[in-house]
């Protein structure tokens, strides 16, 4: 029983699907869409370190790496937004967030 | 070896179960625990990957940094969770077809898919076998992608400036020290010489009129 890249590939597979799932299922909590948003990042990584890891490139890993700070970043500056957001207006509901009508 | 085997399952297992919590939990705060489990299997996932370097950076960044950043904004906003889990099941069939629709695209790839014959020769950095994984990324890291991660570093910094800037604020009530104010203060501003009359002393009254 050997483990290969399609076994790997399947968890990262599914990881990604919960992420698209839990967007959908959460549509009115800003929270939970970001956690689902790191879910997919997360699922972007694995597919990256396993093709790295079975095909013995380093690059994918490096690639890895830069995913891992641009989704640190976005946390980051989304949970800012969510703050400053819940400070103007007291709710973090995505249906209320329309002030700009768009 | 059944080892890597059993380890894989174990922590695929554990993942997929642990996302599933993230997004159909009730209380916030428990999703924000279910993802650092998910994140730490991840790492586990890595580990058996041969990319330590990897696994150990996610349990530092992501269980260290940005799941307490999700649970500091979660215990920090006031917010009434209940209310916003109103139309989970109302969501439920249409999201549950989205992501099927979606799975069953990937098995879709995943079934039919083969690694092509000019893969292996087009291999830009091989993994070299005589040194860590932490030294063979650092190999590659800061000579061929060096400009990559200066870019990475760059977002990094306007992702904080960017926080800083979008939470930072003044309260009125907030006494704060000013510092181009002190260093304007001269000696003319800031003291007067009155001439007090002898046995008299001064009024507190009168203190109005000497500050100018």
């Amino acid at each position: 029983m050997t483990i290969g890249l399609g076994h790997y590939l399947a968890v990262g597979a599914t990881l990604f699907t919960l992420g698209i799932l839990g967007i959908f299922l959460n549509r009115k909590n800003v929270i939970v869409i970001l956690m689902s948003i790191e879910l997919i990042l997360l699922a972007v990584n694995i597919n990256l370190v396993a093709f790295s890891s079975f095909l013995h490139d380093i690059v994918g890993q490096v690639f890895a790496l830069l995913v891992l700070t641009v989704a640190a970043a976005e946390a980051a500056i989304g949970l800012a937004v969510l703050v400053v957001y819940f400070r103007n207006r007291g709710s973090i509901a995505v249906e209320d967030i329309n002030l700009m009508k768009g | 070896m059944i080892f890597p085997a059993l380890f894989f399952y174990l922590f695929a297992a554990v993942l997929i179960g642990s996302a599933v919590m993230v997004i159909a939990s009730r209380n916030p705060v428990h999703s924000v625990l279910f993802l650092i489990l998910a994140f730490v299997n991840a790492s586990g996932l890595f580990v058996l990957l041969g990319a330590e370097f990897l696994a150990m950076i996610l349990i530092v960044v992501y269980v260290g940094a940005v799941a307490v950043l999700f649970l500091f904004v979660i215990m920090m906003l006031d917010v009434d969770f209940a209310e916003l889990r109103e139309g989970f099941m109302e969501y439920l069939p249409f999201g549950l077809v989205i992501g099927g629709i979606f799975l069953a695209e990937l098995i879709a790839v995943a079934l039919g898919w083969a690694i092509g014959p000019t893969v292996s020769s087009a291999v830009t950095a091989p993994i070299p076998a005589d040194v860590s994984n932490t030294e063979a990324i650092g190999l590659v890291l800061y000579t061929r992608y060096i400009h990559y991660f200066q870019l990475s570093g760059l977002v990094l910094l306007v992702a904080m400036i960017g926080a800083i800037v979008l939470t930072l604020r003044h309260k009125a009530s907030v006494k704060r020290q000013s510092i181009a104010a002190q260093n304007a203060r001269k000696k003319a501003t800031a003291m007067a010489v009155r001439q007090v009359a002898s046995g008299q002393g001064l009024r507190e009254s009168d203190a109005a009129e000497w500050v100018k």
